[in-house]
């Protein structure tokens, strides 16, 4: 059954109509808003009540999912975080009544102040302007935001050349990572010979770490179909692919309804907005493959072959899918082309610093008070990005590391946090980019763990081409699991230096090219925690189990049991209300003891 | 194991097969019809479309979404992404392993769960996260996990 797009509208009386909007992305869903969303309809048209309830995509604050924006002509916008299906009612009883929230829950809005506002304050919403603002399954709402003007002003009133020059005045460099200007990136496709051109959107997001393509996507997947016609008018494209991985249902499924509306209005397909130009989409779902993300692999993949990655050149740009000219660029970067379009290149460029214009957008997650999805103009320090947008490290601990670029990027260290975000200066930090993966680590974080899980990673993901990137870092990870397992040896820091430079320098694509970025970080930021558990046999972390062990301090314990009980190998033992102990000989070092005492009874020696 | 019935794999290669490049496609909605690729039918693939046998097995073993045996009626995927893994996700792994008795990748005796250990399903503030067949369940702690799973196997039981 179609589900409605424009919510329940019960009574049709005024547009100053109060609305409630339900952010249901990926992780709204996952944290309830689904629930909450039926509950509301239900509630809403049982009572009668004069509301609109509609849907929109991620909202962003997903430390606060699920989040609920009531928004009227008088009282003007208001969110509420952390909502159930048990207290929206209540909410809405009272809002309804007295015009009044609990300020529990609100965790922003525009005549409030919260705990909460230095989230939105330090951030620029180019990209995300419309995410957890617009139903994404209307295209109705996509265009009162101004949807769709940029193609048509593109179309009209522009030569594919003018065009190009725009984006190219406007400084927009690749999203995907590697920073390449879009605007030369298009020109190449543009010059190259042949008739037949294809348009690649690449929503392969395949960084651990990282969901910024899912959220945009599931939030405004217009402003990706509107750039990629303008992308595709430009280069002179007639067919398009969205190459998106399948872990991603709600995405595919949302643009599915987005190129159908678009189709049905003219703005896709044949003699877009009665021209003589035509250009489609359509979606090629990823089968679960990183190395995919590399766009040579990409294109075989496409062809339905194992996505092997090739040398380059030939770059798409004169030899891609089926060997002709292709233009490929990331989701995010599609993303910014109307708005640079409508608004011009002057305004993005105004944004950002001299050799990074515009915003980016990143995934905070990890050990942060405040993760989401968040939007920031070039030039931010990561600090800022850290302390003021995300409020700091959870639970009183301290600051480690802040990952960024995944499994090609690095970690950097407390010392550098005043890096500011640009192409340049995070390269710099021996760190990349990315597409916008950023995890937060904290003091119980193990650094050599860390690499460990990057190159197991990446060592899993190696397709298996090339011999530096196969087995170099198949060698590299056996180091690192020698080291984690307490079993280090002098000359394992040597080696894996050494190693890491060979990889680095002999791979084929860029997953071996950038394999031991985190190796090759930690080792010079964090030098001391491989030293440590190579010569002290000692996790400074607290995580390698062979190099811990759980203790009880007698002074917290209450002999309340717990931890007896849930303990799966029945290490524990003691009297009732007194102190328990853990018998080291039989512990597997789980730690479902620490996680279960109520009283910090647990602690870990390290 | 029960011989599957064809004729779905059939009618889906028939319509994708118009496209070049479709032979991805083609797996993908051959797994969505059976929940794995049965050998037989890969080799009917192979005739229909005329890529050599070898081919379509290479392509199919190179991506990890393709399964080569029947999975169970619920496939539990526990997310090892960066925020997962630094927020316990190998603790969430290691107490499925040894609540359900299985290893990554295996499935239960009575067919009811299989574990799958998977790079990332993007919900990262949520971590650490696993998905049950279509659910995310986020925030995990081993207390919600246990809750999660028993709710599971009573609704699998009362079905059975």
């Amino acid at each position: 059954m179609p589900e409605k797009q424009k919510g329940v509208l019960l009574r049709k009386d005024s547009v100053k109509t109060t609305k409630l909007k339900v952010g249901l992305g990926a992780c709204g869903i996952a944290a309830g808003a689904n629930e909450v969303y039926n509950e509301l309809v239900r509630y809403v048209s049982t009572k009668k009540i004069p509301v609109m309830v509609e849907k929109t995509g991620c909202i962003g604050m997903c430390h606060n999912e699920p989040l609920v924006e009531i928004e009227s002509e008088k009282e003007g916008r208001i969110l509420l975080g952390n909502i159930t299906q048990k207290n929206i009612d209540t909410i809405i009883d009272e809002y309804m009544e007295k015009q009044t929230v609990n300020p529990k829950y609100i965790v922003a809005g525009s005549d409030y102040i919260t705990e909460h506002d230095g989230f939105f304050k330090k951030q620029v919403r180019i990209v995300l302007d419309n995410c957890g603002r617009i139903n994404p399954e209307s295209i109705d709402e996509y265009i009162e935001m101004n949807g769709y003007k940029a193609l048509h002003h593109a179309i009209k009133n522009m030569t594919p050349d003018d065009i190009i020059d725009e984006v190219k005045k406007s400084g927009l460099r690749g999203r995907g990572g590697a920073g390449f200007h879009t605007g030369s990136k298009w020109n190449f496709t543009k010059q190259a010979p042949g008739d037949e051109k294809y348009l690649i959107c690449n929503a392969d997001e395949g960084d651990p770490g990282a969901f910024m393509d899912r959220s945009t996507l599931e939030g405004d997947p217009h402003a990706i179909i509107e750039g990629m016609t303008i992308a595709a008018f430009a280069v002179g494209a007639k067919l398009g692919y969205i190459y998106v991985r399948a872990e991603y249902p709600l995405a595919v499924k949302r643009l599915e309804i987005a190129l159908d509306q678009a189709r049905e209005h003219g703005f896709l397909g044949s003699n877009i907005l009665k021209t003589s130009f035509s250009f489609d989409i359509r979606i090629k779902e990823g089968a679960g493959a990183f190395v995919c993300g590399e766009e040579t692999a990409l294109l075989a993949s496409l062809e339905g072959r194992r996505g092997l990655p090739r040398i380059r050149p030939p770059f798409p740009a004169t030899s891609g899918l089926w060997d002709k000219p292709t233009n490929i660029n990331n989701v995010e970067t599609y993303a910014n082309i109307p708005r640079i379009i409508l608004n011009g290149s002057e305004w993005y460029s105004s944004h950002g610093t001299e050799h990074s214009k515009g915003t980016k957008v990143f995934a905070l997650a990890g050990k942060i008070n405040k993760g989401g999805l968040i939007e920031v103009p070039m030039g931010i320090t990561l600090r800022e990005i850290v302390y003021d947008i995300g409020g700091g490290i959870k639970s009183g601990k301290r600051f480690k590391a802040v990952q960024m670029g995944g499994p090609s990027g690095g970690c950097i260290p407390e010392s550098l946090l005043d890096t500011v975000i640009d192409y340049d200066s995070v390269t710099r930090t021996g760190a990349i980019m990315g597409s916008g993966g950023m995890v937060v680590m904290d003091e119980d974080t193990c650094m050599v763990e860390v690499a460990r899980f990057f190159l197991d990673f990446t060592q899993q993901e190696s397709c298996g081409k090339c011999t530096f990137c196969r087995i170099g870092t198949k060698r590299m990870l056996e180091i690192l699991e020698r080291i984690t397992r307490g079993e280090g040896v002098k000359n394992d820091i040597e080696h894996l230096e050494q190693l890491a430079l060979g990889v680095k320098s002999g791979s084929l694509c860029g997953l071996g090219q950038t394999a031991p970025n985190p190796v090759l970080t930690t080792l010079k930021y964090f030098r001391e925690e491989y030293e440590a558990h190579i010569n002290e046999r000692r996790c400074p972390g607290g995580q390698c189990k062979n190099l811990i062990s759980y203790i009880i301090i007698p002074d917290n314990c209450v002999g309340c049991g717990v931890c007896l009980k849930n303990c799966p190998v029945n290490a524990i033992s003691g009297e009732k209300k007194e102190p328990h102990i853990i018998n080291q000989d039989i512990c597997t070092k789980c730690g479902i003891c620490m996680d279960s005492c109520k009283f910090d009874a647990v602690d870990i020696k390290r | 194991m029960s011989k599957p019935d064809l004729e779905p794999a059939l009618t889906i290669i028939e319509s994708e097969n118009v496209k070049p490049g479709s032979l991805i496609t083609i797996l993908q909605k051959i797994q969505t019809q059976y929940g794995y690729l049965p050998k037989k039918i890969l080799e009917i693939i192979s005739r229909r479309i005329d890529i050599p046998a070898a081919k379509v097995l290479g392509a199919a073993s190179f991506y990890s979404q393709f399964k080569f045996e029947e999975s169970g009626k619920n496939v539990i995927k526990v997310c090892h992404g960066t925020a997962c893994h630094i927020s316990g996700a190998s603790k969430i792994l290691g107490f499925l392993e040894d609540h359900l008795k299985i290893t990554d990748g295996e499935t239960t005796d009575d067919k009811l769960f299989t574990i799958e250990r998977v790079a990332c399903l993007g919900c990262c503030s949520l971590a650490p996260v696993m998905m049950i067949n279509d659910t995310t369940y986020g925030r995990l702690t081993l207390d919600k996990l246990r809750k999660v799973i028993n709710h599971y196997r009573k609704e699998g039981q009362s079905n059975a």
